[in-house]
């Protein structure tokens, strides 16, 4: 799969209630949670983000609570893929369950600016910032998480795992 | 090479011993989801086509953020799964009158015990390490498969282990460790790992002040937090349990992936500020900070200790004019715990509001949402930007000691400063 986007930067320790704020947890449609997609620290995102753009963060992003609101709301405004330093793991593991492309790279991080133009390629787990020219290499996903992401997410996952103990 | 508390647990609970970073297809004996969550879990749930959860007495749904329900679209919320435990018959729906804060709920009702396995979609799932549970928090998407087939993958973390010297001082107590334990190694100290909380300091610890610790390993980063099972687990556990349970305890070679030792007779009530936990300082160097609003209650100190030691400090005086003070209790049997004590008759003569038991202003639900500008010293768990209301309000983050003389003083102060 090929990504291609213009750059959302944002530092360290993006968390949970920046990404989707509490307030805005009684609901759960997608639509109405990537309307309040990081409204709290950056108000012009959720009117201006583009389809396919890439949020590109410090470390530890998505710490916080356990609230699937949070992928799915980066999901649902467009978002194609993020990359960050590190992230908290409940936050990664909702984004790959939920099929939302998700990578780990400190030096594209770096020298990503807002509103540069990033090529990802996830199973070569490349990243080309076509603004500098510059590509980096990520560490490819273990054999587990890859089967989850190319099921569709968890619940495809699972779905095989069931048909597949059902026909011994 | 032995093993630490979390990997005898998870290896009690798959087909093969488990190492640290390894995947596995862990048995989990609760899955938990709340009115948040839950709804994303059911919708996911009846795509996997079970039709059933995978045992109706091992999943509970607790509605306590929107609950009572705050508006229509949180009644919305509430209804989905309040008929999805009808339709499924589970055993363990919390209902509104019945109900408390998920994390002060579960092991008050013995629903949670050593040695489990337990997810929940709710990060303070981990809370249930003061027990030696292997408890830890996970998306909505995750628990519909727990739901769905009693089983979820991991991926077994490495143990950091904190080693707790000492004796405390007068006013300290679990909220005060972990905050500055969390001040000390970062948000991100125990990213991907779990902790186990040891040492004299802890031995020495109530169960309430475990459980405030271990809810509070997620705000280090860390999957879970436990502590070894003893004398006071026994007499906690043993007077709630409704089934079987199996202690473990961690080799005495058990392989950590750092050792850290904290004297724990140096440190004073503590103040996270905004806008992350790290941000701790000792109270005595907090500078003046007027507040608008104190909380004491939540899953982090909502239970009757704290209620006992907050009721403390402010029986026979009175809140301070600019103050809203809100206390809530954990669930209906805290509640009645401390009006049976008296507790809450101390807490309306001094000019607090004492709410039914909801986690309401703790993440800006209701209850107690602030304004922009406005500030608030809270015994809750997070203080990020907007975490209590206005994205421009301010929460700090405190023990029920510091927040009951806060509410006296007006300002953050010390419980020596009001007495
Ligand atoms: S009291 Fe706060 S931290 Fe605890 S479960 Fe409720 S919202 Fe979450």
């Amino acid at each position: 799969m090929t990504i291609k986007g213009h750059v959302w930067k944002y530092g360290d320790n993006v968390d949970t209630d920046a990404i989707i704020p509490a307030r805005y947890l009684n609901v759960s449609s997608t639509k109405d949670l990537a309307a309040h997609c990081m409204e709290d620290i950056d108000p012009a995102f959720a009117a201006s983000v583009k389809k396919g753009d890439i949020i590109v963060a410090g470390e530890n992003f998505g710490c916080g609570s356990s609230r699937e609101h949070a992928p799915i709301a980066i999901k649902g405004a467009g978002i194609s893929c993020v990359i960050a330093s590190s992230y908290a793991r409940i936050f990664y593991r909702n984004a790959i369950n939920i099929g939302l492309p998700i990578l780990e790279s400190a030096q594209a991080v770096r020298e990503a600016k807002k509103g540069h133009e990033l090529e990802v390629q996830i199973e070569a787990g490349t990243i080309r910032n076509l603004t500098t020219g510059k590509t980096y290499r990520t560490a490819a996903y273990p054999k587990f998480m890859l089967a989850i992401i190319n099921a569709g997410g968890l619940v495809g996952y699972t779905k095989a795992r069931i048909e597949e103990r059902r026909r011994g | 090479m032995g093993q630490t508390l979390a990997e005898k647990i998870l290896s009690a609970h798959t087909s093969d011993p488990v190492r640290p970073g390894e995947f596995a297809q862990v048995r989990v004996d609760v899955a938990l989801a709340n009115d948040v969550t839950a709804p994303i879990a059911i919708r996911e749930f009846e795509k996997i086509g079970t039709g059933k959860v995978f045992n109706p007495d091992s999943v509970v749904l607790v509605p306590d953020h929107f609950a009572p329900n705050k508006d229509i679209k949180s009644a919305a919320q509430c209804a989905i799964m309040r008929n999805f435990a009808r339709d499924q018959e589970i055993s363990h729906y919390f209902e509104v009158g019945k109900m408390g804060i998920e994390h002060v709920l579960l092991p008050e009702q013995g629903l949670v015990l050593p040695g489990d396995v337990v997810v929940g979609a709710d990060s303070h799932t981990c809370t249930y390490g003061a027990l030696g549970a292997f408890s830890t928090g996970m998306g909505s998407t995750d628990i519909a498969v727990a739901m769905a087939t009693g089983e979820i993958w991991m991926r077994v973390p490495e143990t950091i282990r904190i080693v707790y010297t000492g004796v405390l001082q007068p006013w300290v107590g679990g909220k005060d460790l972990i905050l500055y334990t969390i001040g000390k190694i970062g948000v991100s100290g125990a990213l991907y790992k779990a902790i186990e909380f040891a040492g004299q300091a802890i031995d020495a610890l109530s169960m309430a002040g475990r459980f405030t610790m271990a809810n509070m390993a997620i705000e280090a980063g860390a999957k879970a937090g436990l502590f070894a099972f003893d004398d006071k687990t026994r007499t906690y556990v043993d007077q709630r349990a409704t089934r079987e349970y199996t202690p473990y305890a961690a080799d005495e070679d058990a392989d950590y992936a750092a050792t850290i030792e904290i004297d724990a007779s140096l440190i004073k009530p503590q103040v996270a500020f905004p806008y992350l936990p790290e941000n701790t300082r000792p109270v005595s160097e907090a500078g003046n900070i007027p507040i608008d609003q104190v909380v004491i209650g939540s899953c982090t100190n909502g239970r009757v200790e704290d209620l006992r030691v907050a009721a403390g400090i402010l029986r026979g005086k009175a809140v301070h004019a600019s103050v809203r003070c809100i206390i809530l209790p954990g669930s209906q049997q805290v509640y009645l715990d401390a009006l049976r004590e008296g507790l809450i008759e101390d807490f309306i003569t001094a000019g607090a509001a004492v709410s039914t038991p909801t986690c309401g202003p703790c993440l800006g639900g209701h209850m107690g949402v602030l304004a922009a500008g406005e500030r608030a010293a809270s015994t809750t768990n997070r203080n990020f930007r907007g975490r209590m209301g206005h994205p421009e309000s301010e929460v700090y983050l405190v023990g029920p000691a510091v927040a009951a003389a806060s509410a006296i003083a007006g300002r953050i102060t010390r419980p020596q400063e009001v007495l």
